[in-house]
């Protein structure tokens, strides 16, 4: 991905970030108009850029932390453009166009590596891909409660202000909480398959035990048991804002720590 | 002749006591014939709403009338003692009790003041008053009257903004829980005013089901058939509750209905579901600290208030601009009931008698000039003998039907047959009461307005 389209998206998306945070504090349509533009241009910049990499090098560049930073940061502002604009929720962007500010922040603070590593056999990219879309997934389950934790705030303690006009319905925020999770577990249950073949056709061994493979196995679980809970004990709106929001701050910890002790691995998860 | 009003209301009875001494449509004939037929009252009308019970009658001597009513209302119900209900009672006569009914028509003595159903609620009452016939000219006039200043109140104050918006209220914070209302249920408890208003509101929004429950099982199928919704008995509110997601507690009980552990069992069984709870009584139905439990949101009226910026000062101010209002119409209604006495209405009938035989009798002595003495005496003795003669009746009838039950209808009458003015009164009517009531009211033949 080319330097100077990196930064145009990072600019933009930084644009975004300020105008969505100071949409939340005006009931002016002009402002959100903007703001969906100034996302919609950068998600367009951001686009072209992915599509000029796989074009020069016939593949989606995930393959260096950076790259995968990069790819989950646009896939998060697609998710805002396809989920808000179809439900008229800009205020969505005002959660997700930061994060993914910070993603493409965080892609360009990693050290640049000389050149994408091949992948060696075909199933390290699926793993690799798949890993960031489940990501994407508990990201907006993430986003989801954060919004229900702070509408619901906003309603217990009869704040009617322009937050609470703004954000969505409680029930809304909990749908999409949980839809967001039933899309990025199998993703990343898929994902650490695919890991796992991946790691036996390289280095011969399914399971080696180190600390990301772990984190990913409880990153699991946890979801797991956060989906089986909604089912059967009723886990399920202000329990289950808590619980994805815990869930995704160990999906941070686990791409901090591979970040921390190896830039060139490949995978984040 | 005095006009009385005994009744109890939401500050001064509890909701039990104000169902005992409901009484249906259906009987309600039979109930004004009762009235009728005590000695001592000569009109009457019973406005029965959730939150009020009166009845207003025209009585000869008030402390006779104002027994007779209590004695009305302890029958209404065999539970019923004097006892049970005098400390609950409250009694205003004549301008006292005219300012009374002025005041709940235009809801400035409503729960919720400026909530439109009270002024339905007379006018219905004034019809049955009609149909059964226990109403007269008096009380004809005065509830008239009455909904037209409520009506004006109405129109020329921002009160009724006030009780539409807290509905309105209601209905965008529950859309703040659940996204789609349509596929909500609604559980109505009690029968209060505003908790209908808010109830009309989601259902006019298309919610999937209304659930009613009030202690009255017949009111609560009454509303069900208004709802379209279905009646559930009063004893199983607490297994209702986990199946609504929206609940409106309006009981008008002056403690708890829905406690802190009963929403905490509901949200329970509906595994965590967010159940929203409007409570828009004073005093609370459901205990505040429902707030505390997860997944549950309880806003009271100063929540809804608070939520479309009511501010508590401008209703104020908008109140005061009524209880002006209906003041000054008070002041009026005196005004022609005074005029209703027979003295004055003799007095004013010779006066104009004489008034005209006096220009008649100038306007013919200038024309003809001049004349002898003989012929002029002869001639005012003509004009006074045909004056004489035909007022003797009507002041005789008046002075004789004045001590009858129908001697205002009379003394109307005269005023009317022989336009008389009444010097007493200087105010205006203001356009009279149009709608469903006034073809009824034609029959009624006299009082259809003022001398302007």
């Amino acid at each position: 991905m080319s330097e100077t389209l990196a930064f145009l998206t990072m600019g933009l998306y930084f644009g975004g970030t300020v105008l969505f945070l100071t949409f939340l504090l005006y009931r002016s349509e002009t402002l959100s108009r903007v703001s969906v533009f100034v996302a919609g241009a950068g998600f367009l910049i951001h686009t072209a850029a992915l599509g000029m990499a796989i074009v020069s090098t016939g593949h989606l560049p995930i393959m260096t932390f950076r790259d995968a930073m990069s790819f989950f940061s646009w896939g998060l502002v697609l998710v805002f453009l396809v989920v808000g604009l179809k439900r008229g929720l800009q205020v969505l962007g005002t959660f997700i166009l930061p994060l993914a500010f910070l993603s493409m922040v965080s892609a360009t603070l990693a050290p640049v590596e000389a050149d994408a590593i091949a992948p060696v056999f075909q199933t390290v990219w699926v793993h690799v891909t798949l890993s960031i879309l489940g990501t994407i997934g508990f990201a907006v389950a993430f986003v989801a409660g954060l919004m229900y934790l702070m509408q619901e705030h906003l309603l217990k303690s009869k704040q009617f202000n322009v937050l609470n006009f703004k954000l969505p319905p409680l029930d809304f925020l909990d749908v999409l909480n949980q839809r967001s999770i039933l899309f990025g577990f199998p993703l990343l249950t898929l994902g650490i398959l695919t890991g796992a073949v991946s790691a036996q056709l390289t280095i011969g061994t399914y399971l080696s035990w180190n600390p990301e493979q772990v984190w990913a196995l409880i990153t699991w679980v946890f979801y797991f048991v956060v989906l089986m809970g909604r089912v059967t004990v009723g886990w399920r709106a202000k329990r289950a804002a808590y619980l994805t929001i815990v869930g995704f701050a160990g999906v941070i910890l686990t791409f901090i720590g591979i970040l921390l002790k190896s830039p060139q691995t490949i995978a984040p998860l | 002749m005095n006009i009385i009003v005994l009744g109890l209301n939401h500050r001064t009875a509890p909701v039990e006591l104000r169902e005992l001494l409901a009484i249906p449509d259906s009987r309600m004939g039979e109930a004004l014939a009762r009235l009728r037929a005590y000695p001592g009252i000569q009109e009457a009308m019973y406005l029965g709403t959730c939150n009020r019970v009166e009845v207003y009658a025209v009585a000869e001597k008030s402390e006779w009338g104002f027994r007779e009513l209590e004695d009305f209302l302890v029958a209404t119900h065999f539970s019923l003692s004097s006892e049970d209900l005098l400390p609950h009672l409250y009694r205003y006569s004549d301008e006292e009790a005219i300012a009374h009914l002025f005041r709940v028509s235009a809801s400035l003595d409503s729960m919720v003041v400026g909530e439109p159903q009270i002024l339905g609620q007379v006018k219905e009452a004034y019809e049955l008053a009609l149909t059964h016939r226990s109403s007269g000219v008096i009380l004809n006039k005065i509830v008239k009257k009455a909904i037209s200043v409520g009506k004006n109140v109405r129109t020329n104050t921002r009160i009724g903004e006030y009780a539409v918006s807290v509905s309105y209220a209601a209905v965008e914070l529950a859309k703040k829980v659940f996204s789609h209302l349509q596929e909500r249920v609604v559980l109505l408890v009690g029968a209060g005013e505003m908790g209908k208003l808010a109830a009309q509101s989601l259902v006019s929004h298309g919610v999937k089901e209304v659930l009613i429950t009030t202690r009255n099982q017949h009111r609560a199928l009454a509303l069900a058939e208004r709802f379209q919704g279905r009646a559930v008995p009063y004893d199983q509110l607490r297994s209702t509750l986990a199946k609504a997601d929206i609940v409106i507690c309006a009981t008008g009980a002056p403690h708890f209905v829905i406690s802190k552990e009963d929403i905490q069992g509901a949200v329970h069984q509906r595994m965590n579901r967010p159940i929203f709870l409007i409570d828009i009584t004073v005093p609370r139905n459901i205990d505040p600290a429902v707030k505390d439990v997860d997944n549950a949101f309880v806003f009271d009226i100063d929540d809804l208030n608070a939520h479309v910026g009511n501010n508590q000062e401008e209703r104020l101010k908008e109140a005061k601009i009524a209880e002006k209002l209906v003041k000054e119409e008070v002041g009026s209604m005196v005004a022609w009931l005074r005029g209703l006495e027979a003295t004055p209405t003799i007095v004013a009938l010779r006066k104009k008698a004489e008034d005209i035989k006096k220009t008649e009798l100038e306007k013919v002595f200038h024309r003809l000039g001049e004349l002898s003495e003989k012929d002029r005496i002869a001639i005012e003795g003509l004009a006074s003998g045909i004056v004489n003669k035909l007022l003797h009746g009507p002041l005789v009838t008046l002075k004789a039907e004045a001590q009858s039950q129908n001697g205002f209808a009379f003394i109307e009458a005269a005023r009317r047959f022989f336009e008389l003015q009444e010097r007493e009164i200087h105010s205006q009517e203001p356009q009279p009461v149009e709608d469903e009531i006034d073809h009824k009211v034609l029959e009624e033949s006299v009082s259809q307005k003022d001398e302007l």
